[in-house]
């Protein structure tokens, strides 16, 4: 046997060398750890959810417990993992070594990012044990500031502060993009897992501040009566739905455009072809971050909203439709012609494209003035934002995963199970998901504990669904575990895919580098890799 | 692998140069402040709405400033904004004692500052303009016809109060960095290659200067000859 190579996960093994790691490795598999963790709780909230919806009447819990039971689990889902997901983990991992640096630009301020999460996150969880809050993930005003008897400040602190982890998390990218790329690497050379998590990190860093405000100041107005929102005081009560989601909708980009990031490397590497269009594809990221800013007047439809407002919205938001569609249509004609092999990261894409297109489709189906007002507040709209956010973001994030898993831990997971993962996670999502825009058209509404008995059927389909989900990502949980123990090893290219972190060792060593990469190839050359092999 | 010996005091290990580290913090501390603008951004779109809203309570409010406080902390704000532009001058220039000297007298400037802001909190709460139960402001019968309530007036307090309020602790906040710096220029931690820290601490300070800039004309000067 070979003298054990020293690499970042077996350089020290000490408590102390994880929790000050300045290794942006290292704190990817921190925030992997914690958002697992949410992760899992905000799936509890979830099956309890649709627990209790399995009958009409409402007879699992109260209807109060029910309202403080879909807060918590869009809170938890949105800003403790869907948030953070792709960027802290993937990103963390991937962004320096895929750029031919050693580290991010401030490696301090990314261990800052993760403590300043959990604390928000604790005090998320603090407001859950005193009973949670019951305003439903949005906060809105004036029930959120004067009205609601329930833990909204520290609820509303803990989203407040994990805000800032996302601020810092952009920071870092951004600078990190722009000032440590290797020599040769220019921006078009960059791969477009990178120009995703730039695109992103652009809404993170002008999005978030807005959020921030608005939520101090609902906290300011509970508990200091400073009365910004109240209308006895000439205060708009819109007003806060206006600077709510002037961040909140972007942060759908936030939560999607890594993940469309991760497609663009899978569906190359499993097509052994460069991406089709790559400037388009580049580009359209940057377009959605920028559209993603001018669209917050469609949550505003039915709130008071001048026509002439929700008309221009309205056409905004079908524009976000178009890079959309570009990234689709050239994913597709990637596939063409290429020599596609179904490895798991594959099935995840491909999985991700059907159900990225139908949430894309309903959203603007939803996006179209008239439509929205029938089925606003209905399952039709929760539907369409989870195959965003589950369909889209979480496949992203978990092919993803099962893509780079073999160079996060050097070990690679059993293939059977990790397909029959990705099967039953995508049959499970659509038989959730999809009844509820039927349920939803029907005259559903969201946020309610009970419905009538015409509903049932749809109901039940939905929450057996939701157990074949969760088996679904159970699965992944168990044989990532087992595999870092008993899983063979990967080898430091284990799909022939093409980009500077497969040239590095994996696990890779501490500095990433042994000495600086100089890129000479666009992104994506899978002819001279394969002519090289050949050779 | 390099030899750790051979890097130069300062340089951190994933940066090949000086000048690689120094463009990633000043572009680190711009977009930070980008952060920061939208942060205020928030505070001054409210003000926008609810001012086109009752311009003529927000005119009443103004009123109840003190205009000559308002404008010596003005002054006093630009004063620091120029010893700071001199810390970070004589930060390039590699002179530590300099650097100090003047880092104090920013801290000092900005102290003088918040004390005038103390006193002008403290009238406002004499006068019972503190937004809250003790709130109270007397409406002329003009100006209620002319539809000003009350609550409109401290409508303008709240913000006075959340947008003076958010400006002073970031004052706080620059003025606790300033002191942890002055200790490490007497140290002797920065010199002609290694000196981001007083740069960037120069963009904060000026920033912080600018939104009062704004915030000076927004809440005491306009529609005060009401």
């Amino acid at each position: 046997m070979q003298a054990r190579r020293v690499h970042y996960l077996n350089v020290d093994y000490g408590v102390k060398s994880w929790l000050l790691t300045k290794d942006h490795k290292r704190i990817a598999i921190l925030y992997l750890v914690s958002i697992s963790f949410f992760f899992a709780i905000g799936g509890m909230m979830a099956a309890l959810i649709r627990l209790e919806l399995a009958t009409p009447a409402g007879d699992l819990v109260q209807p109060d417990v029910y309202n403080r039971l879909f807060t918590a689990h869009g809170v938890i889902m949105i800003f403790l993992f869907l948030i953070p997901s792709i960027p802290a983990v993937l990103g963390n991992f991937l962004i320096p070594i895929m750029i031919g640096a050693k580290d991010l630009a401030f490696p301090k301020l990314n261990l800052a990012s993760w403590y300043v999460y959990n604390l928000g996150a604790a005090l998320m969880m603090w407001a859950l044990l005193r009973g949670g809050a019951d305003t439903g993930w949005t906060f809105y005003t004036p029930y959120s500031s004067m009205y609601a008897n329930s833990e909204v400040i520290l609820t509303a602190l803990g989203a407040f502060i994990v805000g800032f982890s996302s601020i810092m998390t952009g920071i870092n990218f951004i600078v990190t993009i722009h000032r440590m790329r290797a020599p040769g690497l220019t921006w078009f050379r960059l791969p477009l897992f990178v120009w995703a998590h730039y695109a992103t990190s652009l809404i993170q860093v002008l999005g978030t501040p807005v959020v921030a405000i608005a939520i101090l100041l609902v906290a300011a107005e509970r508990l200091l009566h400073i009365g910004i929102f109240d209308p006895a005081l000439g205060g708009d009560p819109v007003l806060f739905q206006h600077l709510f989601w002037f961040y909140s909708h972007p942060a759908v980009y936030i939560m999607i455009l890594p993940s469309m990031g991760v497609m663009s490397e899978l569906i190359t590497a499993f097509s052994r072809k460069r991406i089709f269009g790559y400037r388009f594809v580049a580009f359209s990221s940057l377009a959605i971050a920028v559209l993603g800013f001018l669209v917050w007047g469609h949550h505003l439809f039915v709130a008071s909203q001048s026509v002439l407002a929700g008309v221009i919205f309205s056409v905004l938001t079908m524009l976000v439709a178009v890079p959309s569609a570009v990234k689709v249509f050239n994913w597709t004609a990637t596939l063409y012609k290429g020599s596609i092999s179904w490895e798991t990261p594959m099935l995840y894409a491909i999985g991700y494209v059907g159900l990225f297109v139908i949430g894309g489709l309903t959203g603007t189906m939803l996006a179209t003035l008239g439509f929205d007002i029938h089925v606003h507040d209905t399952y039709f709209v929760v539907s369409h934002f989870h195959y965003i956010m589950v369909g889209g973001a979480v496949m992203g994030y978990l092919g993803g995963l099962h893509f780079w898993w073999p160079k996060i831990t050097g070990r690679l997971y059993p293939a059977f199970w990790s397909k029959i993962s990705a099967l039953l996670i995508f049959v499970g999502f659509n038989l959730t998901f999809f009844p509820q825009f039927v349920v939803g058209y029907l005259g559903m509404p969201r946020r309610y504990h009970a419905y009538p008995e015409e509903f049932q059927v749809l109901n039940v389909l939905s929450s057996a669904g939701a157990t074949v989900l969760a088996v679904g990502y159970l699965l992944p949980t168990i044989y990532f575990i087992w595999s870092m123990r008993y899983g063979e090893r990967a080898g430091s290219n284990p799909w022939g895919a093409y980009g500077l972190e497969w040239q590095i060792p994996s696990p890779p060593p501490t500095h990433n580098f042994e000495e600086k990469p100089v890129v000479t190839t666009e992104a994506y050359d899978y002819y001279t890799l394969k002519e090289k092999r050949v050779a | 692998m390099q030899a750790e010996s051979s890097r130069a005091w300062g340089l951190a290990h994933h940066f090949d140069n000086f000048e690689q580290q120094r463009e990633a913090s000043y572009l680190g501390m711009w977009v930070f402040l980008v952060t920061e603008i939208m942060f205020f951004g928030g505070l001054f779109t409210a003000y926008v709405v609810y001012r086109s809203a009752n311009a003529r309570a927000f005119a009443l409010g103004s009123k109840e400033l003190d205009i000559g406080l308002g404008a010596f902390n003005t002054a006093v704000l630009i004063g620091s904004s120029l010893t700071m532009a001199l810390a970070v001058w004589a930060a390039q220039q590699g002179r530590r004692k300099q650097i100090a000297l003047f880092l104090v007298l920013t801290i000092l400037l900005g102290g003088v500052f918040l004390g005038v802001k103390v006193v002008e909190y403290e009238a406002k709460i004499d006068h019972h303009l503190l937004p809250g139960p003790d709130f109270h402001f007397e409406v002329t019968e003009v100006d209620e016809i002319l539809g000003v309530q009350e609550g409109n007036v401290q409508m303008f307090f709240n913000l006075y109060f959340a947008m003076t309020g958010l400006h002073a602790l970031h004052m706080i906040i620059g003025i606790g960095v300033l002191l942890v710096m002055v200790v490490l220029a007497l140290r002797g931690s920065f010199s002609r290659e290694n000196h981001n820290l007083v740069e960037c601490m120069g963009l904060y300070w000026h920033f912080v200067d600018i939104i009062w800039i704004f915030l000076f004309p927004l809440l005491y000067l306009l529609g005060r000859n009401l």
